[in-house]
């Protein structure tokens, strides 16, 4: 983690500096990079030459608390606090593994409910990744008001299941609560109280000339390097790969809608680079709108406990079940020795293999394109190192 | 204004040392009322409130809370700093800020020095803005304090062409680079003033000449050198307490007097723009001070909606955007008047 | 050439509708809202500060073993069938003196997993939600309601029945060892004796 460097010529991959360069720390504490990460740039003036992240200082060790857990529902607050920013996206995946090993199948009304819940969850997410991207490029405004939206959706989420960021709702066959009465109404107000804040963004941000400038072409990702670095997410389809696994690996009821994975085209510089990566974002909650107008239009009736098992006991075995979180593919491998605790669970992280191509990408740009293209890979650092 | 001074005092060092402290009597008031207008501005445009509490009515004493509050902080300078350099680059940069207030006219009586270079002094004069952010950055013994502290500089004095430029356009029309002379040619009714003649050269020249003035007092979209989420605030980081607020201060000193100089030149100055009507020497200070904060408050809506440019597109607006059309627009007026 | 003309105007159209937006925006009234003075009312089911009703509390340790980050701590004492500590507001017969409960407040992650298994439903989670403390030892809730001094009653009262029956198992043991001599039998009303005991 923190290296001492013997010789102040040498990177921390032991890379000779030439007489021009200088070595500029980027975090741990700085303002722009989502969390406590260290971007260790060597600088030719303003180019940037070299980054070298390093990670870990998040690390609490979430996977080694899962195995000392008394049972598999216990480990649900963990996985919450990995994404903090979408915690319903984290029970969604890690349900739905435990799910798959005890063989057990939920009512459609649970199925319906998560579903509603994790696009909902992702919007809050995609605000999130844009607003505080606006921040780093210098718009101080479009961050209020999306985080000004936030506020409905969280509320929302507190009328459901009574917490605001870390909900715990999602277990082991079946969800904590049932929906309270009047959400359905206030989602659907919800819907179309938002619709028109995205055309807001649009034009606040998204088209404006100088945040495209920033952003277009810039951190250009090409298709088969963000496939090599294992990218997923919008940062994949921001390149111009048509790939989400909601549609082309589904799970839960996601085939019963009618919506379209977003790509990045290249419409104001290259195919994948930085603006199409926000784009795909600010589309994709257009999208999320309509999955959740059509859930709640088709959302059965029934009793949402009881599938939850009693005693979770799952026989001896191993899965592995992959979901598209806000930020990319999140995967839960989980191995279990026939008793009632895990004997292993690793989340596989999209924000750890995003945030791998920084180096790829960043070669020859600016310190600024640096930050716009930390900012575009939308990181979360509790993720990132679990 | 000299005059009526020189007949209280006989002696010479009074008389010139109160011309000189007068801007200071506005320019006090104004920057603790100008942190709290922008803050609530902001907040504002922001869909939320701004300072609420201190003071009582919508917190309107937050700014003088804030100034106790820094000058009773520590004044923290890094070990290995170059103490002395860091000990005067704030006052330097105020020094630069407030000396052009010596020649803008605050009514038709007020004008603290009434030199026939008017013009020339006061661009000479805030170019000393430039040595002192240096000074800041380098004696910070930051890296990040010394790349806030380059880039300001390469921004300011790439700006300062254009700014040049487009006052030229002005001094074309009037003859004169004296501040006082601009200002009564400029009198009678709001179409006498300077921005409606020629139109529409002189009309883009204070186009031109309000997009480099942001750049000059490093205000979003070209606040590179103190871009938060970059540098951490750049050449000002490793500052605390009191010269801190001697930073902030001198922006929003050179706010004002590059919204002072728009007013004055593009649009009147003191005149009233009724002719007659609402005139005098002490309204003329009111219509002088009221067009300044318009275009105080213009900065402030710029800076809350536009994202900042990169180092080298800032550049190339001033070297390839407003350059060229500053001169046409010199071109245009020079034909006009020949023509 | 025509595209510098283009870039030009494109971004003098696109800053004039952004300004546009942030001066509409600022007729807008404001969402904040002055807290403390104005307190907006949580759901029924937000989840906040745990409170523990001791009354309903039948020291089973289904809390304290859901809890994932281990922040309850629970000690009971069996009690003796001559100590009547009354019954729960669900008719269940207590049976445990509870002799602590502690909950520290600051470890808590507020997921709920210990209000779901209590067979009382006496462990809530309220709408309390400022509860700082200057002291970070004040933040290790004590729930129980004994005092300390009817602890060590309890405690000593223990102990000696523990003793009594220890003595009385010894007294039995060295009974098996000498048999007693056999007693004549009596008629008719040991039966009966033993016929009412059994109910």
């Amino acid at each position: 983690m923190t290296e001492i460097l013997a010789n102040p010529l040498l990177t921390s991959t032991g890379r000779q500096l030439r007489r021009e360069e200088v070595i500029v720390n980027v975090g741990p504490q700085h303002p722009a990079t989502h969390g406590v990460l260290r971007l260790e740039a060597v600088l030719d003036g303003e180019i940037v030459v070299d980054v070298i992240p390093h990670i870990g200082y998040l690390h609490r060790c979430f996977e080694k608390h899962a195995e000392s857990m008394t049972n598999y529902q216990q480990v649900v607050p963990y996985v919450d606090r990995m994404d903090y920013c979408a915690a319903m996206n984290m029970d969604f995946g890690y349900v739905l593994a435990v799910e798959k090993l005890l063989g057990i199948t939920v009512p459609e009304r649970v199925e319906y409910i998560r579903v509603i819940m994790a696009e909902l969850q992702r919007i809050a997410s995609h605000l999130i990744a844009a607003g505080t991207y606006g921040l780093d490029i210098g718009a101080w405004t479009p961050f209020l008001y999306m985080f000004r939206e936030r506020e409905r959706i969280l509320d929302l989420f507190e009328m459901t299941c009574g917490a605001r960021l870390l909900y715990n709702y999602m277990w082991v066959g079946g969800v904590s609560h049932d929906l309270p009465p009047g959400f359905v109404d206030k989602a659907k107000d919800f819907c179309s109280y938002f619709r028109p804040k995205v055309k807001e963004y649009n034009d606040l941000l998204s088209f404006n000339d100088i945040f495209v400038r920033r952003t277009a072409n810039v951190g250009v990702l090409p298709a088969k390097t963000a496939i090599a670095y294992g990218c997923s997410g919008p940062v994949l389809r921001g390149s111009g790969v048509n790939f989400d696994i909601r549609r082309d690996d589904p799970y839960s009821v996601y085939n019963r809608f009618e919506w379209e994975p977003q790509i990045g085209r290249g419409e104001r510089g290259t195919t994948g680079d930085c603006w199409d990566r926000y784009m795909v974002r600010i589309r994709e909650m257009e999208q999320s709108i309509n999955i959740v107008e059509q859930a709640l239009n088709q959302i059965p009736g029934g009793n949402v406990s009881s599938a939850i098992p009693k005693r979770i006991r799952p026989n001896p075995g191993d899965v592995y079940v992959r979901t598209e979180s806000a930020r990319g593919e999140l995967g839960f491998y989980i191995v279990s020795d026939g008793s009632g605790s895990p004997y292993r669970v690793k989340g596989r992280s999209p924000c750890f293999s995003n945030l791998s191509v920084i180096p790829e990408i960043s070669r020859g740009c600016m310190v600024a394109d640096l930050i716009a293209i930390a900012g575009s890979l939308d990181i979360v650092l509790g993720e990132v190192d679990r | 204004m000299e005059q009526f001074l020189r007949n209280i005092f006989d002696n010479d060092f009074f008389v010139y040392g109160i011309i000189g402290i007068i801007p200071l009597v506005w320019i006090i008031p104004y920057a603790l009322f100008v942190i709290y207008l922008e803050r609530k501005v902001s907040a504002h445009m922001q869909d939320r409130l701004g300072p609420m509490r201190t003071g009582g009515w919508h917190g309107w004493s937050q700014t003088i809370a804030d100034m106790l509050k820094l000058l009773q902080k520590e004044d923290i300078v890094p070990a290995a700093a170059d103490k002395k350099l860091h000990k005067i680059a704030p006052f330097v940069i105020f020094i630069g800020s407030y000396a052009a207030y010596a020649v803008i006219p605050f009514s038709s009586q007020y004008v603290g020095s009434n030199i026939s270079l008017g013009l020339l002094y006061v661009i000479a004069i805030s170019s000393l803005a430039v040595v002192g952010i240096l000074m800041a950055g380098w004696a910070s013994n930051n890296k990040w304090s010394l790349l806030g502290a380059m880039r300001a500089v390469a921004q300011i004095v790439s700006y300062e062409i254009p700014t040049i430029l487009s006052i030229l356009v002005v001094v074309m029309i009037a003859g004169s680079l004296n501040l006082q002379d601009i200002n009564e040619m400029q009198s009678g009714w709001f179409w006498n003033w300077f921005i409606f003649k020629n139109f529409p050269f002189v009309f883009i020249a204070f186009i031109i000449y309000f997009i480099a003035s942001l750049a000059e007092t490093n205000r979003t979209p070209f606040d590179i050198p103190e871009a938060e989420s970059e540098l951490v605030a750049g050449y000002i980081t490793e500052y605390s307490g009191m010269k801190f607020a001697m930073f902030m201060l001198s922006e929003f000193v050179n706010m004002f007097a590059v919204s002072a100089i728009a007013a004055t030149i593009f649009f009147g100055g003191w005149n009233s723009p009724f002719g007659e009507f609402l005139s005098g020497p002490l309204w003329g200070v009111f219509w002088f001070l009221s067009k300044g904060m318009v275009f105080v408050f213009v900065q402030m809506w710029l800076r809350w909606t536009l994202p900042r440019l990169r180092v080298d597109q800032l550049m190339y607006v001033s070297w390839k955007v407003l350059t060229p059309w500053a001169f046409g627009c010199i071109i245009g007026v020079g034909l006009w008047m020949v023509l | 050439m025509k595209k510098y003309f283009t870039d030009i105007a494109k971004a003098v159209w696109t800053v004039l509708i952004g300004m546009k937006i942030t001066l509409g925006h600022l007729f807008v009234p404001a969402v904040t809202i002055q807290y403390p003075d104005v307190k907006l009312k949580l759901p029924e089911r937000a989840r906040n500060r745990l409170f523990v009703n001791m009354d309903d509390c039948i020291g089973c340790l289904q809390c304290e073993m859901a809890c994932p980050v281990n922040c309850i701590t629970i000690e009971t004492m069996k009690s003796l069938p001559t100590d009547d500590l009354g019954t729960t507001s669900t008719g269940m017969k207590k049976k445990l003196w509870v002799t602590r409960f502690d909950i520290d407040i600051a470890k808590c992650c507020y997921c709920g997993l210990c209000v779901y298994p209590c067979p009382t439903e006496c462990i809530k989670m309220t709408e309390v939600y400022e509860f700082s403390e200057f002291e970070r030892n004040n933040l290790l809730y004590n729930y129980v309601t004994l005092t300390q001094p009817e602890i060590d009653v309890i405690k000593t009262k223990i102990a000696s029945s523990e003793k009594e029956q220890a003595t009385k198992k010894a007294a039995e043991a060295q009974a098996k060892q000498t048999p007693a001599p056999p007693a004549p039998p009596r008629p008719g009303k040991d039966d009966k004796k033993g016929g009412a005991q059994k109910t």
